[in-house]
């Protein structure tokens, strides 16, 4: 198993790491394979991510799938970011081993909660 | 970037002088041990002598004594070999074992697994209890590859002793790390491997007691007392004894040094770093593992910034395994899942340094720290 130079580039300098104490939307996922988490917290200002912010306990799959996750919604519409996938974060990835294609659900699933919580209000 | 191996229990570099005294068996003495000719008879005579060896190291006789090709085969030919009706196991031994009683189930046998206390460690009262009127033999590993803890294998085989049952020990991790006398604990059958003490992969050893029957696995020109057939490994063989005899010769010297750096590097981890435990027996373990579990962070993630950094150790995390199944050693200790994932072995070796060690101490808290900030386990 290997992970691509990318996978490698976010699980080590992860982007957008963090909370935000007055999040407009918090979405946290557990990951039922292995036992995995992952938090997401988004500031939305006029239909817009503004902000996102993650945390992860996981593999470095998951780490560096929630950090492109973050990179890929930040600036997006709602819909735009609801739209976003588990292959579209592998992909600008570069591709994850099959084996750990379970862990890119984790982020993508924990920033539509995060949306969804805040669509809610 | 320097390069740190702390992942001995999972194998060795071969020793130099290991090397050396293989080099002749491929090139010059290279005759098939079941010749007749001068070139036949100078490969038996280094089967013989290497065998005679191996014996030594563990308080056999050289004809009680079979080569195979490493831990697994040995287990194999051991558990296949004379398992039948029931057998009793732990539930902490090396997958050989534990896949093979699974296949012996598949076949008919009836296995009782015994469960270990917190610190991995069998209760001899557990076995004696599981013995029924079918029971056949029971396997108990010497010690265990994950957490190191040491099995009170002595008293495991007087009890077989006592009711007439064969006993077996998976001796792959504890050969040449601690003391091994198979008269004196009552091991019927033992099984060794060269790779994990500093010799060539690929060859190992079962120890089966004189008047044991066993069924072979390998049918075929009748080598190896007709108990594994196949042209001996001669080279591998030869590089096994001889990293055996090593092994024995400076015991006290490596447990010395390898206790010294597995105790700094223990004390140095929970003096930097808190929310650290230590995994295993505290005193009941193999001189060369340290097994820690670093609560809130995962276990692949810490083993790859190790590697960024140049360290080499292994994990028991879910993450890392094929089929995502967290270590079974761990679970049986009854750790939570989310505590398993954070456990990390180190295993060492007769080449690590003091200076290797502290580097180790130097970069580890700062990669907890990391991977604790990114955690959303951990404590704000
Ligand atoms: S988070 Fe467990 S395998 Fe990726």
């Amino acid at each position: 198993m290997e992970y691509s130079e990318k996978v490698l580039d976010h699980f080590a300098n992860p982007r957008n790491v963090g909370e935000i104490s007055d999040a407009d939307g918090v979405g946290t996922v557990g990951n039922p394979t292995c036992g995995d988490m992952t938090t997401v917290y988004i500031r939305v200002k006029d239909g817009r991510i503004t902000d996102i912010k993650f945390k992860t306990f996981g593999c470095a799959a998951a780490i560096a799938t929630a950090s492109m996750t973050t990179e890929l919604a930040l600036g997006k519409t709602l819909d735009e970011a609801l739209a976003i996938g588990r292959n579209d974060v592998a992909d600008a990835l570069d591709g994850l081993p099959p084996v750990k294609m379970h862990c890119s659900n984790l982020a993508a699933d924990a920033l539509h909660a995060a949306i969804e919580e805040c669509m809610a209000k | 970037m320097k390069r740190i191996y702390l992942d001995h229990a999972a194998t060795t570099a071969v020793d130099r002088e290991v090397v050396q005294t293989m080099m002749p068996y491929f090139t010059e003495t290279y005759g098939n041990a079941s010749s007749l000719h001068s070139f036949g008879r100078d490969a038996r005579n280094a089967l013989d002598a290497s065998r005679q060896t191996v014996a030594d190291a563990l308080g056999a006789h050289a004809n009680e004594i079979i080569f195979t090709s490493g831990g697994t085969e040995s287990d194999n030919l051991a558990l296949k070999g004379v398992g039948k009706g029931h057998i009793i196991t732990s539930s902490i031994e090396h997958p050989a074992i534990l896949r093979t009683c699974k296949y012996l189930e598949d076949h008919g046998c009836d296995v009782t697994y015994v469960p270990v206390d917190s610190y991995g460690m069998v209760d001899p009262g557990d076995v004696e209890s599981a013995i029924t009127d079918d029971t056949t033999l029971i396997s108990v590993m010497h010690a265990n590859n994950e957490v190191g803890t040491i099995q009170p294998i002595g008293k495991i085989g007087s009890i077989a002793k006592d009711h007439g049952i064969l006993f077996h020990t998976d001796a792959v991790q504890s050969f040449g790390k601690t003391e091994i006398d198979v008269q004196r604990m009552n091991i019927d059958l033992l099984s060794v491997s060269s790779h994990k003490v500093y010799g060539p992969k690929g060859v190992g050893a079962l120890y089966i007691r004189k008047g044991v029957e066993i069924e072979p696995l390998l049918h075929g020109g009748g080598h190896e007392m007709g108990m594994r057939a196949s042209t001996e490994n001669i080279p591998g063989i030869v590089g096994f004894a001889k990293a055996a005899s090593l092994a024995i010769e400076r015991s006290e010297q490596d447990t010395r040094h390898l206790t010294g750096l597995r105790d700094m590097l223990i004390a140095g981890v929970m003096d930097s770093i808190d929310d650290v435990t230590l995994n295993g027996h505290p005193t009941e373990r193999l001189p060369n593992n340290a097994n820690l579990r670093f609560a809130f962070v995962e276990g692949e993630s810490l083993l790859l910034h190790l590697d960024m950094k140049g360290i080499a150790v292994s994990t028991g995390s879910a993450c890392s395994s094929a089929s995502l199944d967290p270590s079974h050693v761990l679970l049986a200790l009854g750790l939570a899942p989310e505590d398993i994932h954070g456990s990390i072995r180190f295993t060492l070796g007769r080449e690590n340094t003091e200076s290797e060690i502290s580097y180790v101490l130097e970069v580890l808290p700062e990669i907890v720290g990391k991977l604790r900030a990114i955690s959303p386990l951990a404590e704000r």
